[in-house]
């Protein structure tokens, strides 16, 4: 069981505060994802649990261990760098077997981990190489094989494919799901990339400025954004949010229609720019730019002078000046309290 | 992680320093202005009166005034020439950094060999029918002889020291720069002097500190080359220690030493600032 | 293009490019010759038979006889200075790199009050004359038994080399990136465990090269040997005391004793000029 429970987490840099009294718990064998901007918290809170970060305050513990007291090496976790941190002086056969010799395994068992979890990575050719002499991508598979030759009940990433080329970042992708899901691990997974976050996840933890802001399955935080930020960072386009005037009741006027919504003294609306389709009534757009993207157009335009952008079918060409009617489907609308920022 | 660790690993380094190095300066700054144990200036006056003062005084500033600028000129030539090389760099930063390694005594040594009667010298120029018989250049008749002799020894020994650092400069200038530069029309001596020099401040300011203490303490060059016949503040300093046996005295030499090596560093500090947002 | 092309080109940037290349050429042979030519009068002098070195006028081919080396070796005092030198250099070398390394691992790796302080203390010793040092030095060694003897004089060479060895170890383990160790972390070590395994076998050359430098600066240094040392002289002490009395061709050899090391051991070290030399633009 490697249960991971945040309990009031805060970390301080002198006066700069990185995190926010932080509670997040992750089950046994959930793949979790820390998604946030640069500077959000979330290396810091991976961090910590890795106890490479000490916390100025809050728990951490891993099953039924406390472990914010402990140095890394006791807290039963792998991690894979950012860089890889693929040891130069070490071949890859020594660099998968280093936490193994670490923990003086007899060596018929090093090297049964070792070639297993290489044939699992597809490095097992290159376990007498150096790390000079390896690709970007090689090194990333010897980071993770290092980490999974451990077996540890915990393995943290730190933007693990963040280095590498768009292409070799798919694939790679891809192959650590299949890899991950095959293990028993508790997995958590730093990225600041959404489509990473939403392929890879079962629960996504949106962080901004030292916060959790929403932790949610991918498809949850995607159309139900707890809080306006998440919906301005997950999407791309992003979310699209209009100013709302109350017209009545539960009514509420945007860019000149009306629209039921929440029962609240101010709301803001706010709709993807993909559950926007074309018709005589809806809220009129007046184009700006189009750019078309092969599957569908992309049109950024302005309603009622706020900046709005639709994802609509690419048949249809608007130019610029044009107004379109976009009518929002009536299911996907959300609404957020302009105060709080929080959804309605 | 304990947070006393980066003290306790800092503390033999620091108790060494504080021992032989702290320690040691208070102890000459003292022993300059006592005598006998109580505070006097007599050192000091002693010092200044005695004949050879002035001439070791003004011998090492001329020195250094005149070593100093051929240094940096040379210095920028051969780290410029190892920087733009391509092929042989290793080969001729190896050759160039030579010196490097070579102490002052052996320097003033090899230099003996080229200016003593029996010398290089004198058989080249007497092959060349330039003279008949050998001359006596190192003698106390020819005193400027002597200068150029050390003065070539020490540029000869001491250029390499600021050639790496200036290499190691202008390594870390972007290539981009210049070629910025060119595009916007420079020429080669152009961007040298407005896109290299100012973005080698700082190296500059290293290696002309680095190297006026150096030349503030010249010494066994001198000494193998002039004798007694050339004093300079480091050979007096060590005269008054061990052949009067007056400590009094080498401290206040010694003071003087450190007195225009601070000046110095300060003037060249001031010179070469460079605001921490103008740096690369 | 066409032959006819050519000849109708100017020729004139072709010819100044060459020109240009041809002052280069010879600037740089003139810069060789002006750091090779000295070294290899010494050493003709070195390997010429007294007579020869005292002989007018001088070859600069030498003759390739012994005798100047062997009565050098062979005179009263120059080996047991030989020793001397060699072992006050290793000693200046084990107490440089052992009270350096561990500061300038400090240095690159933590953050913590005081650490400014003493990077000053460190970069002001560059600021002031060190073999002046030697002067209270000598009253102090009386009063510790200390004088003239090797470990003494080490100790005040260490204290030329150590702001080196802090300074080069600094930017050795700068260059080593954090996340190796911490990977080692993870991975099952100690922090003490993590310098070993992976920090210290990857900064082995550099530390190595560092030691080697401290031995030079303590092989090459005169002024505080001479003042320190009156029966156990160094190399570079003996030769200074004798320069009055000794004659020419015992100079020369001795000359080439000091010189013939120091380019072999800036030879072994060349790959770590920069690393030594640059970090003095931090």
């Amino acid at each position: 069981m490697a249960e991971i429970r945040i309990k009031g987490v805060a970390k301080d840099f002198g006066t700069f505060t990185a995190l926010h009294d932080v509670d997040l718990t992750i089950a046994d064998r959930e793949f979790m994802v820390l998604l946030g901007a640069s500077g959000c918290g979330k290396t810091t809170l991976l961090r910590i649990i890795a106890g490479l970060e000490t916390a100025t305050k809050g728990e951490v513990w891993i099953g039924d261990r406390r472990v914010d007291q402990l140095p890394p090496r006791e807290r039963g976790i792998a991690m894979v760098f950012q860089n890889y941190a693929v040891f130069p002086h070490l071949t890859v056969f020594e660099n998968i077997a280093f936490g193994l010799r670490m923990k003086r395994m007899p060596q018929a068992e090093v090297t049964r981990r070792v070639t297993r979890t290489a044939e699992l990575m597809h490095i097992e050719q290159l376990l007498k190489r150096y790390s000079g002499q390896l690709s970007g991508g090689q090194r990333q598979r010897v980071a993770v094989a290092r980490a999974l030759a451990m077996e540890p009940e915990v393995i943290l990433m730190d933007e693990p494919l963040s280095n590498l080329d768009a292409l070799l970042r798919l694939e790679m992708r891809a192959e650590l799901k299949g890899v991950l899901a095959g293990s028993n691990t508790t997995t958590i997974y730093v990225t600041h990339d959404q489509v990473e976050a939403m392929s890879l996840a079962d629960r996504i933890s949106v962080m901004n400025g030292g916060k959790i802001v929403q932790a949610a399955g991918p498809v949850e935080v995607y159309r139900n954004p707890a809080a306006r930020f998440v919906g301005s960072f997950i999407g791309n386009p992003p979310m699209n949010f209009l100013s709302a005037s109350p017209a009545g009741a539960g009514q509420w006027q945007v860019g000149g229609q009306v629209f039921a919504g929440p029962e609240a003294p101010a709301a803001e609306f706010a709709i993807r720019p993909e559950d926007l389709h074309p018709s005589d009534t809806g809220l009129p757009a007046e184009v700006r730019v189009v750019e078309p993207l092969g599957p569908h157009t992309l049109v950024t335009a302005t309603v009622a002078g706020q900046p709005f952008r639709a994802v609509i079918d690419s048949t249809l060409v608007p130019r610029p000046g044009d107004v379109l009617h976009l009518a929002p489907m009536a299911d996907r609308i959300r609404w957020f309290n302009p105060e709080t920022q929080k959804a309605l | 992680m304990p947070r006393a660790l980066p003290y306790l690993l800092l503390l033999p380094a620091t108790l060494f320093l504080v021992v032989f190095f702290l320690y040691p300066f208070v102890n000459v700054a003292w022993d300059s202005v006592t005598r006998g144990g109580e505070m006097t200036l007599a050192n000091y006056q002693r010092m200044a009166s005695h004949w050879k003062f002035p001439t070791a005084f003004w011998n090492t500033l001329l020195l250094a005034g005149i070593v100093v600028p051929i240094q940096l000129a040379m210095a920028l030539t051969m780290a410029s020439i190892v920087t733009k090389l391509q092929k042989g760099r290793s080969t001729l930063l190896y050759i160039f950094a030579i010196p490097l390694g070579i102490s002052d005594l052996a320097a003033g040594l090899i230099w003996l060999a080229i200016f003593e009667q029996s010398g290089f010298l004198n058989s080249m120029l007497y092959g060349l029918g330039v003279i008949e018989r050998p001359i006596l250049f190192l003698s106390y008749q020819n005193t400027w002889v002597i200068l150029l002799a050390i003065v070539l020894a020490e540029v000869w020994r001491a250029t390499a020291i600021m050639m790496v650092i200036l290499v190691a400069g202008m390594g870390l200038i972007p290539k981009e720069y210049g070629e910025a530069a060119e595009v916007f029309g420079a020429s080669r001596w152009q961007r040298f002097t407005r896109v290299t020099l100012p973005m080698l401040k700082p190296s500059l300011q290293t290696a002309l500190i680095l190297r006026v203490i150096l030349a503030f303490e010249v010494f066994a060059v001198v000494v193998a080359l002039g004798g007694t016949q050339f004093p300079v503040l480091m050979s007096e300093t060590y005269q008054w220690q061990f052949t009067m046996q007056d400590r009094g005295v080498a401290a206040a030499y010694a003071m003087v030493i450190l007195g225009i090596s601070v000046a110095f560093t300060l003037v060249i500090l001031r010179l070469l600032h460079v605001p921490k947002e103008a740096r690369i | 293009m066409t032959e006819a092309g050519t000849q109708d080109a100017p020729p004139a940037p072709d010819r100044v490019r060459r020109s240009g290349r041809w002052v280069f050429v010879t600037g740089v042979g003139l810069l060789v010759a002006w750091v090779l030519v000295p070294i290899w009068l010494l050493l003709a002098n070195a390997l010429s038979a007294p007579a020869e070195v005292t002989a007018f006028p001088r070859s600069i081919i030498p003759s390739f006889d012994t005798a100047s080396l062997e009565f050098f070796f062979g005179f009263r005092g120059v080996l047991d200075a030989l020793w001397n030198s060699i072992q006050v250099a290793s000693v200046t070398m084990i107490v440089a790199i052992g009270l350096g390394a561990p500061a300038g691992y400090a240095l690159s790796r933590f953050d913590f009050p005081g650490k400014e302080a003493f990077r000053f203390l460190v970069i002001m010793t560059r600021a002031f004359p060190l073999p002046l040092l030697a002067l209270p030095l000598a009253v102090m060694f009386i009063r510790t038994g200390l004088d003239d003897t090797i470990l003494g004089l080490a100790l005040v060479h260490a204290t030329l080399a150590l702001p080196f060895a802090v300074l080069i170890t600094f930017s050795l383990f700068s260059g080593i990136p954090v996340e190796l160790e911490e990977a080692a972390w993870t991975l099952g070590c100690t922090r003490l465990q993590a310098v070993i395994k992976v920090v210290l076998p990857l900064a082995a050359p550099g530390i190595a090269a560092s030691a080697v430098f401290a031995f030079v600066i303590s092989w090459n240094e005169v002024f505080a040997a001479a003042v320190l040392t009156i029966e156990n002289r160094t190399l570079t002490a003996f030769l200074l005391q004798s320069l009055d009395v000794s004659p020419l061709h015992l100079k020369f050899a001795g000359g080439a004793a000091l010189v013939i090391p120091a380019l072999l051991f800036i030879f072994a070290v060349r790959k770590y000029l920069f690393a030594m030399w640059g970090i003095a633009n931090r």
